[in-house]
């Protein structure tokens, strides 16, 4: 694959190209590439015959009918230089997920060594097939294509699964290890190797300081892919998990930063005062005007997804083309592009979430996961396909004393920095924490792409730089990334309690962090920042209002009714599952046996049942993986959870509404509609669930809003499936009655809008039978039920019988 | 905090909360603002219903037992004061043992946390967790998978190793015995109760 090699970035001002000229700009780039010798792919496998070199007009003719001295029509020929560009991509794309497929069919192997150092190792053997093939180094990646192709999708990536409040809770640890962090490592490291270059035995006196001020820059960005994989194991801090995750991320807009401000100090020929002022108010504005840029990026794209609830399918397509305009627009004004990305991805994302369809949230997330998969594939693979090759130049010293350098700053950098900062801290960050920041500071693909991005006008001795660079790399991804999960296992083992804990102690421990949890979901969350509560309210008030379609509410528990098909809910009750919990009762009554003592090999399968099945406690912070989509909420335990307790929430839901039927129209806002328009439908029953949230979950109110009274119908085969109405899932095609807007409670006589604040689900014109039947048609057929709808009613939310003996997920209605 | 005197001079007996609980006047506040989030209706009491909304809650095994915990002795509404001297409870114990030893026990102590647990598993209040109880618990914390009898022989064991006076029963002491090697004051206090 030929790529352009050193290329600057001026080149990018006239890009403003979506997502979609992504390859056909690279078709461009490639073709500058030196057209020779593309014949052979090894990759394919397949030798080129003839020696027939030219690259548009040959066609290479491999007929197997009689004779080729003519033009005869050929029956059967071979056009590679046709597809060759998009070939190769796809195949470069390709090779990488088969090597990823391989490393996790060994599923041992996944966990010993993290999937970069499996990268570079394919990278590695295929340039070492490339060149000892071709004789030659192998092509190298262009800067171009990792700053404008490569590195937005894993930057929006990061952005997007970004959990925010823990995030701005500890924007301030994390600047300063962000900030002030990466500035003592850059002239830490750069002091200290310019004194090393002053030893003349070295051979590096003709480094100098700024050369070394700017290798120094870029070898700093840390990247701690590895160490978050390993946080999935280990019990970490959520504290600590946030803390490396947000710095990794501002780390990387500070090295990129900083590295073009010394690029041009570089540059310049004497370096006055000014200019460092300068320097620095270039940082700044460098850093605002990314955040600036990606906040009102974020905000459009937030706005235009208010209205796009008739054209869902493109919906994803609107985030990623704002992103990425976002991302290339700040670049185009010389600001930090990545600074902008995330805060493009972050201001956008709560807004978004509301207004777009679970269908398009869901697809989102995939999409970004696999783009920042596939990109950092392709960059650690290039990274092993660059380093066979006969330009490096090794100087013992330089290189090992860079490497050490590293390892040197960074530690002392965490400890001295985390010395400070914990004395503004209320949870303070320990030893253990210190350690794993310090030791998770890898290495990774910023560094590699800088350094090649490094002028070799004034940098005489770069292919110096790119070896030392390239061993720090491959030294902090192997070692480091390798032995961070046993080192970690070792420093939890030290620390706990050598004897094992008792199954009472287990089971006690586990009662006290749901208590616990419980406890602080009672108290809700909060920080001590005026800021914050600002924020909110400024939030609350202006910005959703403008941002958010219909200010729809979610409430928790339907946000994890969403991801639950209810279908499967209903069977799991049906299934006899939930007769367990039911039949409890059935235990208290026999009578109180004996405590019998239980064997020693009894325990250890108590043990194991204990380990498996305990339900897990709530994580505040989801946890980050590049490699899959976060699981936030651990889906089965809350859909367990929740069908149980079904049966007192049913209660709570049927207080709620005789409450609030009792205190009828009252300025309570949440007040019921008229009992008197009841009487007139009383066939139908309509449930619907529209619910208040503040934000990020805090304050629930369910208000279940009851339409019309029905009697209870005792016979079973009337049992009709419950459903209720997803926010934004009801598709708008089988729409028979739909009103042509998508306000107005006419027609449906179902009362004056005494409240257009209120049902803001209901203001969608939905269908009626159609969807919801398909929906659950072979359900309720096996059901022996009916869904119950009247043409008429628009609102479509489906009607409801129950059966007092069957549980189902909590539509009720008032008896 | 702008509404923050608006809101002391709502709160009753403010000398009398934080003599009894300890918390700071900003802790009050910010409780008291959460009270009143949580008191949809404004009636100034809250109701089982107001604590069922909370989503995470709903999604905690417990959920129902920490409700009723807020609900002692049958009562149906929960005033201010009974709250906050519940929340109370989880303040995180002060590290200056110097307590006078005749004052009375802080509200936060680690025997009242314990007691506070305790309730949460004895639920008909004769101060032991009796084998039924015992079993209810394990059956909300632990998955639907598991059987009846790998129930019964989980609580078996609990009982054996806790049960000290072998009247098949865990009184508090022997509850509070099983766990004196836990870091309760960690477990049972809330952080940001500083």
């Amino acid at each position: 694959m030929a790529l352009a090699g050193g290329g600057s970035r001026d080149t990018r001002g006239l890009c403003r190209l979506s997502l979609p000229g992504y390859f056909i700009l690279l078709v461009t780039l490639l073709n500058n590439a030196e057209a020779t010798s593309r014949n052979e792919s090894i990759l394919h496998g397949q030798e080129v015959e003839g020696g027939n070199r030219h690259p548009d007009s040959s066609k290479i003719h491999l007929s197997r009918s009689l004779t080729n001295q003519e033009e005869r029509l050929s029956v059967f020929s071979l056009d590679y230089y046709h597809v060759q560009i998009p070939f190769e991509i796809t195949l470069w794309i390709l090779l990488a997920s088969l090597a990823k497929i391989g490393f996790h069919l060994y599923h041992k192997l996944a966990t010993i060594v993290p999937e970069s150092c499996l990268l570079i190792i394919i990278g590695l053997l295929l340039g070492g097939i490339i060149f000892g093939a071709k004789e030659r180094s192998p092509p190298v990646m262009s800067t171009d294509v990792f700053f404008l192709y490569l590195l937005p999708p894993i930057v929006l990536d990061a952005g997007y699964f970004m959990p925010s409040r823990p995030f701005f809770d500890n924007i301030g640890t994390i600047l300063w290890y962000a900030v002030v962090g990466t500035l003592w490592n850059i002239i830490g490291i750069a002091v200290s190797l310019y004194g090393i270059c002053q030893v003349q035995a070295f051979n590096l006196s003709d480094i100098t300081l700024f050369q070394t001020l700017l290798f120094g820059s870029l070898i700093s960005a840390v990247d701690p892919v590895a160490v978050l994989a390993v946080f999935e194991e280990i019990h970490v801090n959520e504290q600590l998990h946030i803390l490396v995750f947000g710095e990794s991320l501002l780390n990387d807009a500070v090295t990129v930063a900083l590295y073009h401000i010394f690029k041009s100090f570089c540059q310049m020929r004497d370096i006055l005062t000014v200019d460092i002022f300068a320097g620095i108010a270039q940082f700044f504005v460098v850093g605002i005007g990314g955040i600036i840029v990606g906040i009102i990026y974020g905000f459009v794209a937030a706005f235009t997804t208010r209205f796009t609830q008739n054209v869902r399918i493109i919906e994803p397509l609107f985030v990623f083309l704002y992103s990425y305009l976002c991302y290339l627009t700040a670049e185009m004004f010389r600001l930090s592009g990545i600074m902008a990305l995330i805060a493009c991805s972050m201001s956008m994302k709560y807004y978004v979430e509301e207004n777009i369809s679970m269908k398009s949230s869901t697809t989102i997330k995939y999409f970004m996961k696999m783009w920042s998969s596939v990109s950092e594939t392709l960059i650690f693979i290039f990274l092993g396909v660059s380093t066979i090759t006969n330009t490096h130049e090794w100087n013992w010293a330089f290189v090992c004393f860079t490497l050490l350098f590293c390892l040197i700053w960074r530690a002392l950098g965490v400890i001295v920095l985390t010395q400070i900062i914990n004395r503004f801290r209320k949870l303070i960050i320990t030893r253990k924490d210190q350690f794993i920041i310090a030791y998770g500071g890898l290495r990774g693909a910023i560094c590699f792409s800088l350094v090649f991005l490094l002028p070799s006008h004034i940098f005489p001795r770069k292919h110096l730089f790119i070896t030392s660079t390239i061993v720090v790399i491959f030294f902090t991804v192997f070692i480091q990334g390798m032995t961070i999960r046993p080192l970690v296992n070792f420093l939890d083992v030290k620390k706990t309690n050598k004897k094992q804990p008792t199954v009472s102690e287990e089971i006690h421990i586990r009662f006290f962090d749901h208590l616990l949890a419980g406890v602080e979901d009672i108290c809700g969350q909060w920080s001590h920042y005026y800021w914050r509560d600002k924020a909110k309210k400024f939030n609350r008030n202006y910005l959703s209002k403008l941002l958010i379609r219909d200010k729809e509410p979610k409430s928790g528990i339907v946000a994890l009714y969403k991801k639950l098909e209810l279908k499967q809910a209903i069977e799991l009750a049906e299934s006899g599952q939930l007769s367990k919990v039911s039949s409890s009762a059935s235990l208290l009554n026999k009578k109180p046996q004996k405590i019998n003592n239980v064997s020693p090999d009894e325990l250890k399968k108590i043990k194991d049942i204990l380990a498996k099945n305990l339900y897990q406690i709530r994580q505040r912070t989801p946890s980050y993986n590049r490699h899959s989509l976060p699981r936030d909420t651990n889906e089965n335990q809350v859909k367990e959870i929740l069908i149980r307790r079904h049966g007192s929430l049913r209660e709570s839901m049927r207080k709620t509404t005789r409450a609030k039927q009792s205190d009828a129209v009252k300025n309570s806002p949440f007040s019921q509609p008229q009992n008197a328009r009841t009487t007139t439908r009383p066939r139908k029953k309509n449930v619907a669930f529209t619910v208040g949230e503040d934000s990020n979950l805090e304050t629930d109110s369910l208000q279940l809003d009851n339409l019309s009274q029905s009697k209870l119908r005792p016979s079973p085969r009337h049992q009709e499936a419950c459903g209720m109405e997803w926010k934004n899932e009801v598709h708008r095609e089988n729409d028979r009655s739909q009103k042509p807007n998508s306000f107005g409670y006419d027609g449906g006589g179902v009362g004056s809008g005494n409240d257009s604040r209120r049902r803001p689900a209901l203001k969608k014109p939905r269908t009626t039978s159609d969807n919801l039947e398909h929906h659950y048609n072979e359900h309720r057929r096996s059901r022996q039920g009916f869904v119950e709808f009247s043409p008429d009613n628009w609102r479509a939310e489906s009607a409801c019988e129950e059966d007092p003996e069957v549980n189902d997920p909590l539509i009720r209605k008032p008896k | 905090m702008g509404s923050y005197s608006s809101h002391l001079s709502k709160i009753e007996d403010l000398q009398g909360i934080i003599q009894e609980t300890g918390f700071t006047k900003a802790h009050i506040c910010r409780l008291y603002d959460r009270f009143e989030e949580l008191d949809k209706n404004n009636k100034g009491t809250l109701s089982r219903e107001d604590f069922q909304r909370i989503g995470e809650l709903a999604v905690n095994p417990l959920g129902d037992r920490i409700i009723n915990a807020f609900f002692p002795n049958e009562k149906q509404t929960l005033d201010f004061r009974s709250f906050i001297r519940i929340l109370a409870c989880f303040r995180p114990t002060a590290k200056d043992k110097t307590a006078d030893p005749n004052a009375p026990e802080p509200i936060n102590s680690r025997t009242n946390k314990l007691r506070f647990a305790f309730q949460l598993y004895d639920l008909d209040g004769d101060g032991k967790i009796s084998r039924e109880e015992l079993i209810q618990v394990l059956r909300m914390m632990l998955e639907a998978q598991v059987t009846d009898d790998q129930l019964e022989s989980i609580t078996d064991r609990t009982i054996q190793e806790a049960d000290l006076d072998g009247d098949g029963a865990i009184s508090f002491e022997e509850f509070r015995k099983s766990l004196e090697n836990i870091n309760l004051e960690h477990k049972m206090s809330i952080r940001f109760l500083q």
